[in-house]
């Protein structure tokens, strides 16, 4: 039982990491309805940036945790942001109205641009950083099996519950909000009525990239390690999860998030680490199975 | 001021110290900084030259852009653009395209060396698998991220029988097609009937279940140690030994070229099947039921089609020649571990198949020289190389969204064939 609890705590850790990327797809697939393959090194990217602040944070002299902390969220979700606008305008608007797999390939040459860009300016060694939060709360102990929630995790849940607040009160009280739907409902007759498309799809470019920076930067102190190659394994979870909670559903995304973060730890504890991908991979083929819309996606409805 | 922004120099100025603001917020950090592992932890240096570097590049790179190409009624760009081929020489000469390319394809051992008939059969590789996939992709209209799935698993079915049963290349070389094609039609029974990017992500999991499996499954698959020492092929069962081998039976001088030129031509045979089965089956009720399929998955199903199984000879087609390229890749290096089979892989052959054009047979064998062939060229840039390739797929496609080659040429036709630019037609959801 003991263990059982302590995996639940890792796994909603996970979970949550990945349902911030996730949402950055979903949002992305919903509007547009194309695969942004870029947005898990978008995530690297932001990582890095984090990275980087934060050592300069440091250099600079401003050692009180919480203010250097705060700096670095908000300088990385800004610059990341950046990035993903420019990945959207090099890349993706160019090829608007296009056939569906053309962005699908600059997608993925961006992905390989960014990673090996990374690598250049950056170096391909791994980058260590000293666990900077440390210390936690035993909720119970028994036989000398203590569960331990750590201040990390409880930073990192309360952050991505916050955020998921924040993000939907503004997709369904603000005004951008509400350009988001319309023009995923419908490009042209929202164009019609005024709604900037372009822009607003700009813009939900650069709130997925500042959601997946937060990932970077939650991701960054829990594990303390980052190379740049992090993007593709956790792009592909994240998607997985994007898909297994239905696509396009916000909502979704987040449960499919901690779903394959839960299926993960699970896996690991319980049976085996080296199968733990092939666990999530196999989940998601047996849902699209017998729902092929995921979770919570709305069924896809056909027109002659 | 403000009229001088109005003309298309100002104009074309102020848009390039836009782009190099943005060069400049976006390297700052990422470049500016760079994090070096030291005693104790990591530091950072700047690094503003290459930020500088960056931002100038950016800036004049665009400026001319701007200036001299993008917009329409400017004297560079007219002349460009008269210069280029009308649309019917174009056809003509694509006429003559593909067989001058056979021709080179055949003559090249006569006078390539070592590494050019090395390259050519990296080439010819990703040419017959670009091929494999475009029956699948480019036909059926089925976005598959999996396909190099299909590639290992014919890889490994040559390595494992070849160690636990001795079994030579050429009984392999089927047994490898119809195991792939098994593996296609056992995981596309169950996930064809998803839509669209649906089956893209599933395709792309199952591609990395059968890699971890074959990285994890120790015991059988040697993990990621890989399996070495494959057997290479034999010529009619004469080995490429230097001791009562091929050379000793037609009377030649032992040389290590000759299995390289076998190998050479293997592949490019296996390469030419594949094409010749393709353009078959195109001209077949089943080809033409891709086809249909792709532009319109609704009309299929009213027209009486059983859209499942039609997906699924594709897939399995498809897969069967993975399997075989599989094989080769298998016998050719002597050595396969999972490492070969990434992610990448998958993407690097979709590259190839949609950025020659989705269905062109043609279009395949240009972006495969053009795109691996020019990874190749760039070998001395190291880590850079993936960086160009990289800008070089985007660029292409941004340049020409349909791909190098996009007409369509029409499997049916009244009288006279008319090819039909890509533009044209539309795009199954798959």
């Amino acid at each position: 039982m003991e263990y059982f609890i302590q995996q639940l705590i890792n796994g909603v850790t996970l979970g949550s990491i990945y349902g911030l990327i996730a949402i950055g797809y979903t949002m992305v697939y919903g509007i547009i309805g194309m695969i942004n393959f870029a947005h898990g090194d978008i995530f690297m990217v932001g990582a890095f940036i984090a990275l980087i602040t934060l050592l300069a944070v440091t250099a600079m002299g401003i050692t009180f945790l919480p203010v250097a902390l705060l700096i670095v969220l908000i300088i990385s979700m800004l610059m990341t942001s950046v990035w993903g606008w420019g990945v959207e305008r090099l890349a993706y608007r160019p090829l608007r109205g296009s056939f569906r797999l053309a962005p699908l390939i600059t997608a993925i040459g961006m992905s390989i641009v960014l990673q090996n860009f990374v690598q250049v300016v950056q170096g391909a060694r791994v980058k260590p950083l000293p666990p900077q939060i440390t210390g936690g709360i035993t909720i119970m102990e028994k036989d000398g099996f203590l569960v331990q929630l750590s201040y990390m995790q409880i930073l990192i849940i309360v952050t991505t519950v916050l955020l998921m607040a924040g993000f939907t009160l503004l997709i369904n009280k603000t005004s951008l909000g509400r350009a988001q739907r319309a023009c995923e409902q419908d490009q042209k007759m929202a164009s019609l009525l005024g709604v900037n498309v372009d822009r607003t799809i700009s813009l939900t470019f650069v709130m997925g990239a500042a959601l997946a920076s937060v990932a970077g930067v939650m991701f960054l102190l829990y594990y303390g390690v980052i190379d740049f190659y992090i993007g593709f394994l956790a792009g592909v979870k994240a998607f997985t999860a994007a898909v297994l909670g239905g696509i396009g559903s916000l909502p979704g995304a987040m449960l499919g998030g901690l779903l394959i973060g839960l299926i993960e730890t699970f896996w690991s504890g319980y049976f085996s680490v080296e199968y733990k991908d092939v666990a999530a991979f196999s989940i998601l083929a047996i849902v699209l199975i017998f729902m092929p819309s995921g979770l919570l996606g709305k069924p896809e409805v056909e027109k002659v | 001021m403000s009229d001088f922004l109005q003309t298309r120099v100002g104009a074309a100025l102020k848009d390039a110290a836009l782009a190099a603001v943005i060069t400049l917020l976006l390297a700052s950090i990422m470049v500016g900084l760079r994090t070096k592992t030291e005693q104790g932890g990591l530091v950072i240096v700047g690094q503003w030259g290459l930020v500088a570097w960056m931002v100038g590049v950016v800036f004049v790179g665009r400026l001319a852009m701007s200036l001299l190409i993008w917009r329409g009624n400017n004297p560079v760009a007219n002349a460009m653009n008269a210069m280029l081929p009308k649309q019917d020489t174009v056809s003509k000469i694509g006429k003559l395209v593909g067989p001058l390319l056979l021709l080179f394809a055949v003559t090249l051992p006569f006078y390539g060396n070592r590494y050019v008939i090395d390259m050519g059969i990296l080439v010819l590789t990703y040419i017959m698998l670009g091929w494999g996939l475009n029956i699948v992709v480019g036909l059926a209209g089925l976005l598959d991220l999996g396909y190099v799935a299909f590639y290992a698993v014919g890889a490994y079915s040559y390595a494992l029988f070849a160690q636990y049963f001795d079994l030579s290349f050429w009984v392999c070389l089927p047994l490898a097609g119809i195991l792939a094609a098994f593996w296609g039609m056992i995981l596309g029974f169950p996930v064809l009937r998803l839509r669209g990017d649906y089956l893209a992500i599933v395709t792309l999991a199952f591609g990395e279940i059968i890699r971890v499996v074959l990285l994890n499954w120790y015991e059988f698959t040697g993990g990621p140690d890989g399996i070495s020492r494959i057997p290479r092929p034999s010529f009619f069962g004469l080995e490429f030994t230097r001791k009562n081998g091929f050379a000793d039976f037609f009377g030649l001088d032992y040389s290590s070229m000759h299995r390289i030129i076998f190998l050479f031509y293997l592949i490019l045979i296996l390469a030419l099947i594949t094409n010749f089965v393709t353009m078959r089956l195109r001209k077949l009720p089943i080809g033409r039921a891709w086809e249909a399929l792709r532009e319109d998955e609704i009309a299929c199903r009213s027209l009486g089609i059983n859209t499942t199984n039609t997906k699924l000879t594709a897939f399995a087609l498809g897969a069967m020649f993975g399997g075989f390229a599989g094989a080769f890749f298998a016998t050719r290096q002597g050595f396969i571990s999972p490492e070969s089979f990434t992610f990448m892989e998958s993407a690097i052959i979709l590259a190839i198949v949609v950025l020659g054009g989705l269905g062109s047979q043609l279009g395949v064998v240009i972006a495969s020289l053009v795109m691996i062939g020019g990874f190749e060229v760039f070998r001395d840039l190291e880590d850079l190389r993936m960086l160009v390739f990289g800008l070089l797929m985007v660029g292409i496609m941004i340049w020409k969204p349909r791909g190098i080659v996009s007409s369509r040429a029409p499997s049916v036709f009244l009288k006279e064939k008319k090819s039909v630019s890509g533009d044209l037609v539309a795009e199954g959801e798959g």
